[in-house]
């Protein structure tokens, strides 16, 4: 059984604007937040996960996004050091959260920017890890260091997709789904070379953030508007499970974004 | 050109990171020598790589090295030089550096400034409230000024050939020998003055006698007169015969036409110094109309620039002639800024002294009939010198014919 880590949408809104889908112009419908934030509760908890809640706190709306609270690795957990002063509050926060649930949190030097699982996600044997416009690359040798694991770093360039689970979600099969053209050339030629089996997602249905899915085993949870990639995936024998994220992709985040699992690993070997 | 050291660490090979940052030091104009690489064993083993990143001005490299960061390069402090002050006017510290003629860079607390100019068998002074590090000869060294010590800091950027077209200094590499096939390397020498000449380049000549008794000064009046010579090196000897031809038609006592002698030819040379003596120097003897024709005659009518540098076995020597070496060697360095081509014909002691004072970047040709001179020259420190073993008549005057036939 998954166990994963959630935060309600309490004090969910957009207040300041970080990334190119944030408008404060256009704020989210809480009404409606908090029914797409409960269907995708209940969904996962369906599918057999144990869920954990971080309590909310107020004026950090971007709490409910616990995939970029930091990386869990058996019972160690890498806090993430976040690029923008909006999201540096929550640090503490999960740090505290995870500590008081016994597990061991091992911070990276604060000058080296990382945002969790965010931007590293396990694909085979490799830790695939974005870089650019959150997490610096040098944050991510460190966590190969302590981690012990192989790290690969590609770049990310197009702003729209500015953290790895955006646009790379591995799967169980030991393939990938992936929007290649938010990765520069040298991040597209890597994957191809590291992950077999890629599934790749068209700009209109990437702009759905279809690849921000949660997958656990066979079953994909992911935003509803991805038509052609859930018949690939069917293809492939997974069982898709289409969620409304519209008040989340207003802050540029969905599925994945508002999922953290503990541990993404057990080890790394 | 100006440098910064970086590393990279991690899975830069798996990760792409090493031929990513290669690539992007290449297309933003710089250039890269790698210092160090370490590749991981195992798959989880990290990588490193240390690289030499130059670019063409600081901004550019400060811009690059931006761009490089991004990706994890982190750039190595540079150690500062170490200095010491000079104990005595004319004297440098113990253990001064001792320059080449290559391009060299000294790091000082607050950067990295090119020591100018590039001069070899000097010590690099250095003032750091001007911020200029400068080749110091002995005798310009005064009591008190900051002189590098030790190897630390320095960074000397070594010539490196063009490798964008095969031209005669990588076809004639610095080898001499009178094997080498001579009308194509003239050729090639011929489309160089032309290159200099179009590019504002200026063209040193350093001559000795044997242009005049050889019978090639009117090929190389010619080379003045068509705008291939703008600066000319010589002894008291070369001034010397030219004039003693202009007046008397002899080169030391010896019809040129006819190659007989003269009769009490061997006066004519002490005749000819003493006319321009008389006149008080070469410049007066030719506005005077004394001096009528010949190479220096030249060089006064098209504004040549000219330093006549004195010895012991001089005659005379001509009003014109600097005897004291100091002032001579200054007087030569003082003229060879934007020299880019220096031709040396016929003088082995003068070509050896002048290649002392040239910046390594400065394309040198070594022409004589003896080999020797050419093998003395580079090992004296001018490497970068190619070398034709000839007659100078024969070489002046094919050279003049390959100007004329490329037009010009």
């Amino acid at each position: 059984m998954r166990e994963l880590l959630l935060c309600p949408p309490d004090h969910y809104g957009i207040e300041y604007e970080i990334n190119p889908w944030m408008s404060r112009a256009r704020g989210a419908d809480t009404p409606v937040v908090k029914a797409q934030w409960r269907g995708l509760h209940e969904k996962l908890r369906s599918l057999g996960c144990q869920i954990h809640l971080v309590p909310p706190v107020p004026k950090l709306p971007d709490m409910v996004f616990t995939a970029n609270a930091g990386l869990t690795i058996g019972r160690k957990f890498i806090p993430s050091n976040f690029r923008h002063a909006e999201r540096a509050g929550e640090a503490p926060l999960f740090a505290d959260w995870m500590a008081q649930h016994g597990y061991e949190v091992v911070w990276l030097p604060n000058d080296q920017f990382f945002e969790g699982e965010g931007d590293a996600l396990f694909a085979g044997d490799a830790l695939f890890c974005g870089y650019k416009f959150r997490s610096d690359v040098v944050a991510h040798r460190t966590v190969g260091e302590m981690l012990k694991c192989l790290v690969i770093s590609v770049e990310l360039v197009d702003p729209r997709f500015y953290h790895l689970d955006t646009c790379f979600c591995p799967l169980t099969d030991g393939g990938a789904v992936w929007f290649p053209a938010a990765f520069d050339e040298y991040g597209q030629r890597t994957i191809h070379d590291h992950v077999p089996n890629l599934i790749e997602v068209v700009e209109e249905e990437a702009a759905h953030f279809s690849c921000n899915a949660v997958v656990l085993e066979r079953d994909v949870v992911l935003p509803e508007g991805a038509p052609r990639l859930m018949e690939s995936l069917g293809d492939r024998g997974f069982h898709c499970h289409p969620l409304p994220m519209s008040e989340f992709l207003k802050a540029g985040g969905a599925c994945k974004c508002l999922t953290m699992f503990l541990p993404q690993r057990e080890t790394v070997a | 050109m100006l440098s910064e050291t970086i590393e990279l660490r991690g899975h830069i090979i798996d990760s792409l990171i090493l031929p990513k940052v290669l690539d992007e030091i290449i297309t933003h104009g710089g250039t890269f020598k790698i210092g160090e690489v370490r590749i991981g064993e195992q798959r989880t083993d990290q990588s490193f790589a240390r690289i030499e990143v130059t670019g063409p001005s600081a901004e550019s490299l400060d811009e690059l090295i931006l761009r490089l960061r991004q990706h994890g390069a982190e750039v190595i402090e540079k150690k500062s030089v170490e200095l010491a002050v000079a104990p005595a006017d004319g004297v440098f510290p113990e253990q001064f550096y001792v320059t080449t003629n290559q391009q060299t860079f000294v790091q000082l607390d607050d950067g990295e400034i090119e020591v100018h100019p590039a001069l070899m068998d000097s010590a690099i002074v250095v003032d750091r409230r001007a911020k200029a590090a400068t080749a110091t000869k002995f005798y310009s060294v005064k009591k008190g000024q900051e002189v590098v010590v030790g190897h630390q800091g320095i960074r000397v950027v070594p010539l490196q050939r063009s490798t964008a077209r095969a031209d005669v200094f990588e076809f004639m590499a610095s080898n001499v020998s009178i094997e080498k096939p001579k009308t194509a390397v003239i050729r090639e020498i011929a489309r160089e003055f032309r290159r200099a000449r179009d590019e504002n380049g200026r063209i040193l000549v350093v001559g000795g006698p044997a242009i005049v008794h050889t019978g090639a000064a009117e090929h190389f009046e010619k080379l003045i007169e068509w705008g291939y010579v703008n600066l000319l090196f010589a002894g008291n000897a070369l001034a010397t015969h030219d004039i003693e031809n202009a007046l008397f038609g002899t080169s030391l006592g010896v019809f040129l036409e006819k190659g007989s002698l003269a009769e009490s030819g061997h006066e004519n040379h002490m005749r000819a110094i003493n006319v321009i003596r008389s006149a008080g120097g070469i410049r007066p003897a030719v506005e005077r109309g004394l001096l009528k024709r010949g190479i220096m005659h030249s060089c006064v009518r098209h504004g040549i620039d000219y330093v006549l540098a004195g010895s012991i076995r001089d005659d005379g020597p001509l009003p014109d002639v600097i005897t004291d070496v100091l002032e001579a060697q200054k007087a030569m360095r003082a003229k060879l800024d934007g020299v880019t081509i220096a031709m040396m014909m016929g003088t082995m002691l003068h070509s050896i002294a002048v290649g002392n004072l040239l910046p390594a970047t400065v394309r040198t040709i070594c022409v004589d009939i003896n080999p020797g001179v050419v093998t003395k020259l580079t090992d004296r420190g001018t490497f970068q010198a190619i070398g034709l073993v000839t007659d100078l008549e024969p070489f002046l005057r094919e050279l003049t014919d390959c100007i004329a036939a490329q037009g010009r």
